[in-house]
C-alpha cells in the first residue's frame, strides 16, 4: 500500500512540477525548448555521476542545471545570428544529448547508468530507492528530489509572478520597464533544467517532455487567466498521475507510459468539451443559435 | 533645461546593415510630435533604440539630460498591437495592471490603488466595461485602447507610441486623439509613430521627418510641407493639385 502511495505521490509531483513550467514554455512558444533541454542535461548528469562517483540527487541537479543553461545560451546566440529558432534547437540539442550518449558507452563501467533508465524512468522502484540518515528511514529519495524541486519553482514562480507574466506576454514592455527579461528566461530555463533531471529517475527523459507541455496545454485549453492555468495544470498533472497508475495496475503495463497516456487523454476531452474553447462545445453553441434565429423566423 | 528627449549622433544597424544614421535630435517639450516617414524608414527603431531595446552602433540617448536606465519611470510606451500573442490567458485589466509594474519593484504586488488607477485609464479610452474581457475577444481597436490604457498606468512624463492609429476604428481613434490631447494639457511630451499624412497638422505640434536620417525637425507649420515630404518619400509620394493639398504616399 504505502509504496503505492510514493509511486503515486512521485508522478504527481512530477507532473504538477513539469505541467507548472509547461505553461510559461507554452505561453512563451517554447514548448519544444522543454523538450531540448530535457534531452541536452544528459551529459551534465554522466559528468556529475563521474565527478561525485554516486548516483547522490544534488551533483546530479548542479550537472543538469549547467548543461540546460549551456542548451539555452547556445539555442539563444544560434537564434541571434540568424539561425532559425527550430534548427538551433534540434542542432544543439541532439548535439549535446549524443554527447551524452557517448559518455556514458565510454565510461559504462564506472558509470553505473541504465541508459534505458535514463531514456524511459522506472517510476515502479521508487519506494525501495528510500533515503537514509542515521539509520532513519526519510522515504524515497525520488520523493525528495521532485518534492524539493517543486517546492523550489513553486517559491520562484511565486515571488516573481508578475515578472514572469509580462515577460512572457510583453518582454519588449517588460526591458523597457527595467525588468532582467534574460535573467529570467535563463532562470526558467535553469528550473526546466533541474526539475528534468529530478523527473529522470520516474518518468525518463522522454516522457518529462509529455508531462512538460501536456498538463499546460490542458489547462490553456480550459481557462482564460494565467493564475489558474497555473493551479489546473497541477491539479491534470495529479489527475493523469492517479489515473495512469490505476490503468497501470490494471492491465499490467508500464506505469510512466499510462500516465502520459492519461495526461494525453486529459487534454482530448479538454480539447472537446472546454467550456469556451471545446471543439464540441463550439459546435454546439453555433447549432443552438442557428435553431433559435431560425425559430426567431418562424 | 534639459529637453525631455535628447539624441545625440544615434546610428542603429540589424547585423551589417545600417537602419538609422546619425540622428541628432531634441524633442521639444510638452508637445505632441509626430515621427513620419516611409516604411522601413527606421521610425519603430528609433523608438526602440531611446528605450534601451536595441543596441547602439553608435551615439547616445538621454532623457532630461540623463541616461534611459536612470528614468524608466518617467517613460510610457505604447508597442505596436502586433508585438504580443493575444491569445495570452488574461483580461484587459489585467493588462492595465502591468503599466504599474514598474512602480512596483522587484517584489511588491498589484495593490486596490493600483487597480483603481488601472480602472480610471480604462475609462479614460472608454474600455472600462470591457475590463474583465479576455483580451483576444477584444476587437483590434479595443486592444489598441487596452495598450493606451496600460501605458497612462505608467503615469509617465514622456510618451512613445509605435502606430497606435494603425487600422483602429473610428471610435477607437477619437478615444486616442481624447487621450493625445489630454496627455498635452498635462505638459506631457508625446511622439507618435504616425502612418496617415492627411492627419499630421491636425494631430501634431511638431514633426520628425525621418528616413535612415533626420530629414527635418520641428514646428509641424514650419516643417511638414511638399518639399521636406518629397526629401522623406523620394519617389514615392504624389501630391495631388488643389486646395486641400491631398498627398499620397505609395
Amino acid at each position: 500500500m504505502m509504496s503505492e502511495f510514493w509511486i503515486i505521490l512521485t508522478g504527481a509531483l512530477v507532473a504538477s512540477s513539469c505541467g507548472f513550467l509547461g505553461c510559461f514554455l507554452i505561453l512563451r512558444r517554447m514548448a519544444m525548448l522543454g523538450d531540448a533541454i530535457s534531452h541536452a542535461i544528459l551529459p551534465g548528469i554522466v559528468i556529475a555521476f563521474l565527478l561525485s562517483g554516486s548516483r547522490s540527487t544534488l551533483p546530479m541537479l548542479l550537472g543538469a542545471a549547467v548543461f540546460g543553461l549551456v542548451c539555452s545560451v547556445v539555442i539563444e546566440s544560434l537564434r541571434k545570428q540568424g539561425v532559425q529558432a527550430d534548427a538551433a534547437m534540434s542542432v544543439t540539442f541532439t548535439a549535446l544529448f549524443s554527447v551524452g550518449i557517448i559518455l556514458v558507452s565510454l565510461f559504462t563501467r564506472q558509470v553505473d547508468l541504465d541508459l534505458d533508465c535514463v531514456l524511459y524512468g522506472e517510476i515502479a522502484y521508487v519506494p525501495w530507492d528510500t533515503w537514509e540518515i542515521a539509520g532513519i528511514d526519510l522515504g524515497p529519495r525520488a520523493v525528495w528530489a521532485v518534492g524539493s524541486v517543486f517546492l523550489l519553482s513553486l517559491v520562484l514562480i511565486t515571488l516573481f509572478y508578475k515578472q514572469f507574466k509580462i515577460c512572457s506576454f510583453d518582454p519588449a514592455m517588460a526591458a523597457a520597464i527595467g525588468i532582467p527579461v534574460s535573467l529570467f528566461h535563463y532562470l526558467l530555463m535553469g528550473m526546466v533544467s533541474v526539475t528534468t533531471v529530478a523527473s529522470f529517475e520516474s518518468v525518463g527523459a522522454i516522457l518529462v517532455v509529455a508531462m512538460l507541455i501536456v498538463p499546460a496545454a490542458t489547462a490553456y485549453l480550459l481557462t482564460d487567466r494565467l493564475n489558474i492555468m497555473l493551479i489546473l495544470s497541477i491539479i491534470m498533472g495529479t489527475l493523469s498521475s492517479v489515473g495512469g497508475y490505476v490503468i497501470a495496475q490494471q492491465i499490467d503495463a508500464s506505469i510512466a507510459g499510462c500516465m502520459t497516456i492519461m495526461a494525453a487523454f486529459l487534454f482530448v476531452l479538454a480539447f472537446l468539451f472546454s467550456p469556451k474553447h471545446g471543439v464540441l462545445t463550439r459546435w454546439w453553441i453555433r447549432r443552438q443559435l442557428k435553431m433559435r434565429l431560425s425559430g426567431e423566423k418562424a | 533645461m534639459n529637453p525631455p528627449v535628447s539624441v545625440r549622433n544615434l546610428s542603429v544597424a540589424y547585423h551589417r546593415k545600417p537602419v538609422l544614421r546619425e540622428i541628432d535630435y531634441d524633442a521639444p517639450e510638452g508637445e505632441l510630435i509626430g515621427i513620419i516617414g516611409p516604411n522601413g524608414a527606421g521610425k519603430s527603431t528609433l523608438i526602440k533604440a531611446i528605450l534601451g531595446l536595441l543596441p547602439l552602433a553608435s551615439g547616445e540617448v538621454r532623457i532630461y539630460g540623463k541616461p534611459y536606465a536612470q528614468q524608466r519611470q518617467r517613460i510610457g510606451y505604447v508597442p505596436q498591437r502586433e508585438s504580443v500573442d493575444w491569445d495570452f490567458p488574461t483580461d484587459a485589466l489585467d493588462v492595465v495592471m502591468m503599466g504599474r509594474y514598474g512602480k512596483l519593484g522587484w517584489f511588491r504586488r498589484p495593490k486596490a490603488e493600483d487597480r483603481q488607477i488601472a480602472m480610471e485609464c480604462l475609462r479614460k479610452v472608454g474600455m472600462e466595461a470591457f475590463a474583465n474581457r479576455q483580451i483576444s475577444q477584444l476587437s483590434g481597436g479595443q486592444q489598441q485602447r487596452v495598450f493606451l490604457a496600460r501605458a497612462l498606468a505608467q503615469d509617465a512624463q514622456i510618451y512613445f507610441m509605435d502606430e497606435p492609429f494603425a487600422g483602429v476604428d473610428a471610435a477607437t481613434e477619437k478615444a486616442i486623439i481624447g487621450v493625445l490631447n489630454e496627455l498635452k494639457q498635462q505638459k506631457k511630451t508625446v511622439l507618435v509613430v504616425h502612418h496617415d499624412l492627411q492627419t499630421v497638422s491636425e494631430y501634431f505640434d511638431s514633426v520628425l521627418l525621418l528616413n535612415m536620417r533626420v530629414i527635418a525637425a520641428g514646428p509641424t507649420k514650419e516643417v511638414f510641407n511638399a518639399e521636406n515630404l518629397q526629401k522623406t518619400y523620394g519617389g514615392r509620394l504624389t501630391i495631388l493639385p488643389g486646395n486641400s493639398g491631398l498627398m499620397v504616399a505609395r
